[in-house]
């Protein structure tokens, strides 16, 4: 299929620009270890509290929050470099060309997808000698929610880059939106918070993709809340790329 | 017909404060080029030759108006009008950091040219085009005119019938202008159809076979800068005269002249402008040795575009492209755009 193979030409463009820059690969594999050798010591004194009386260690509760805090922050400033690719004339130089609008969209978002499930693989792998316990079939399916969770922040983050194409914009309004994200409990479970915020969290769909990834890695694969989990980062998988894919097709008539 | 154009009219909207701003940047365009011609769309920053390219170049929808480009409607199928042109954009083209090679190859691909294909094709563009052993380099490492190079060899690339390039020149210094002038020649012996848009008259002049000129959204002229300069001053004439108190007599001979305008007289000198001047000028001579006028010198200026422009739009092109604020509002205009 033509729009395949052109997201696969426009994938390749931007993988082979993003390994070129040894600076971006150094970054975009030492996250995923800062994360875990940083904040991993801060959960021991409060593995207990986190366990909540399930037989639960601190990491299999604190692992399945960075994963998604990485699928999320790491495609929320994706906009930025597509405007820098806006200003140097490639975009107006793809948009000239037959190529699927839809392509040009994918082709990126497909690289950001990669890039996260790759420091996703090296957080889990690193953290198994540190304790981690989970089962494959969960992690796996973790990981397939992590993918679609950039996916849709990433279109969402290249959507709004196109239409301000400015980073002056694009700055605030992602801080604006990456504040109350973070109150999904990502890190931390809400539990352990007072009723009313957790009751506030109840409404992001972020907090039940937490939780479910939280349930994946503890086994429970049919379990309601993984089931929930996986249900919300659908729902919003499709709300990102269509949105992603009406502005790209819009913005270029 | 490479392009038939019809009203093609775009319409802003910008946001001003509270309100919004209508900008009527293009207002009911009709164009039309030639298999095989150079044309060029002069004017100066702000009178819509981007704005009208660009609705050519499918990149922006036309408010009202039809336009088949390279044999295929732009509505109904811009892919098909994608397929068949070429577009170098005042902007560039590649990421700085980015081979050049590699973007010239990714280029292509998009256009379903097989990887081999295009990297032959790019290579032996390159050559063509003045860039020996830059396939290899980041194009920030390219100067300024090589730059330039590499957008056009992108715009080449797919090998299309119909060549859009918007300012091709600006910012470069006049070596690089010239050499990229003969590159652009050298398309059309190729057999390809150029339409670019300038606000150099000189470059109009050496490089187009037929220039449309286009002020505030309207195409206020066409013809071929020959034409265009016949059909609007004439040639400017300028007399010296070796005593000064004769300069009323020969002003008078000179107004009296078929066709004669803009007569005017400094201390010594008799200026006036007269269509065909080099034809008038050896009976204009004899009259005023009849009269036992001496002269002392006698000058024919060709009219300039600029003199061109001066008369159609009642200001000159010149001091637009001065202005830098002028040269925003355009850019500006269309950054903010929404679609209407």
């Amino acid at each position: 299929m033509t729009v395949l193979r052109e997201t696969w030409i426009v994938f390749h463009r931007q993988m082979t620009l993003s390994l070129r820059n040894p600076t971006w690969s150094i970054l975009m594999l030492s996250q995923p270890l800062l994360y875990l050798f940083l904040f991993g010591p801060l959960l021991k004194p409060i593995t207990g509290q986190i366990a909540q009386g399930n037989d639960v260690n601190a990491y299999q509760v604190f692992i399945p929050g960075l994963i998604v805090q990485l699928g999320m922050f790491g495609a929320m400033f994706v906009g930025f470099a597509l405007i820098a690719e806006y200003r140097a004339g490639v975009i107006e130089a793809d948009r000239v060309t037959p190529a699927s609008r839809i392509a040009l969209l994918a082709g990126r978002v497909l690289r950001d997808v990669i890039v996260l499930v790759v420091q996703s693989l090296i957080l889990i792998a690193l953290s198994y000698p540190m304790g981690l316990r989970a089962p494959i079939g969960g992690v796996l399916l973790a990981l397939v929610i992590v993918a679609l969770l950039g996916a849709t922040f990433a279109s969402l983050s290249y959507s709004v880059a196109l239409i301000t194409k400015s980073e002056d914009a694009l700055a605030p309004l992602l801080n604006g939106i990456a504040m109350p994200l973070l109150l999904s409990g990502i890190l931390l479970p809400m539990s352990l918070g007072p009723t009313w915020l957790e009751r506030l969290s109840d409404i992001s769909p972020l907090k039940h993709i937490v939780e479910g990834v939280r349930a994946l890695f503890r086994g429970d694969i049919s379990s309601s809340t993984s089931m929930w989990g996986l249900f919300w980062v659908l729902l919003l998988t499709v709300i990102g790329l269509w949105s992603g894919a009406r502005t790209f097709r819009k913005e270029s008539a | 017909m490479m392009i038939e154009a019809r009203g093609l009219v775009r319409t802003f909207k910008t946001k001003r404060g509270r309100g919004t701003n209508l900008v009527h940047a293009v207002q009911g365009v009709d164009l039309d080029v030639a298999d095989g011609e150079i044309v060029g769309f002069l004017g100066p920053n702000g009178a819509g030759k981007t704005t009208t390219m660009r609705m050519l170049a499918t990149l922006i929808k036309p408010t009202a108006g039809t336009a088949t480009v390279a044999g295929c409607d732009l509505a109904e199928d811009p892919v098909g009008v994608r397929r068949r042109i070429g577009y170098v954009a005042q902007s560039g083209s590649t990421l700085p950091e980015a081979i050049a090679g590699d973007e010239v190859v990714a280029h292509a691909r998009l256009y379903g040219v097989p990887k081999a294909t295009a990297i032959a094709r790019g290579q032996k563009l390159f050559d063509e085009l003045d860039l020996p052993g830059m396939w290899r380099r980041q194009s920030k490492t390219l100067s300024g005119g090589q730059r330039r190079r590499l957008d056009i060899v992108m715009g080449l690339i797919h090998d299309p019938k119909l060549i859009f390039m918007d300012e091709p020149t600006t910012g470069l210094d006049p070596q690089a202008r010239a050499n990229l002038w003969e590159h652009i020649r050298g398309l059309r012996e190729r057999g390809a159809t150029i339409f670019l848009t300038t606000h150099y008259l000189d470059e109009a002049d050496a490089l187009c076979d037929r220039i449309l000129v286009i002020d505030h959204g309207k195409i206020v002229a066409s013809g071929t800068p020959e034409e265009l300069k016949q059909q609007v001053s004439g040639d400017a004439v300028k007399l010296t005269l070796a005593d000064a108190s004769q300069v009323e007599m020969v002003s008078k001979i000179a107004s009296s002249l078929p066709g004669a305008t803009e007569a005017e007289t400094d201390s010594n000198t008799v200026t006036f402008r007269i269509p065909q001047g080099g034809s008038v000028l050896p009976g204009l001579l004899r009259s005023i040795d009849l009269q036992g006028i001496e002269l002392a010198g006698v000058e024919v200026h060709r009219p300039t575009l600029d003199d061109v422009f001066l008369t159609m739009t009642g200001r000159s092109l010149r001091d637009d492209t001065d202005t830098p604020p002028a040269a925003e509002t355009e850019t500006d205009t269309e950054k903010e755009a929404v679609t209407v």
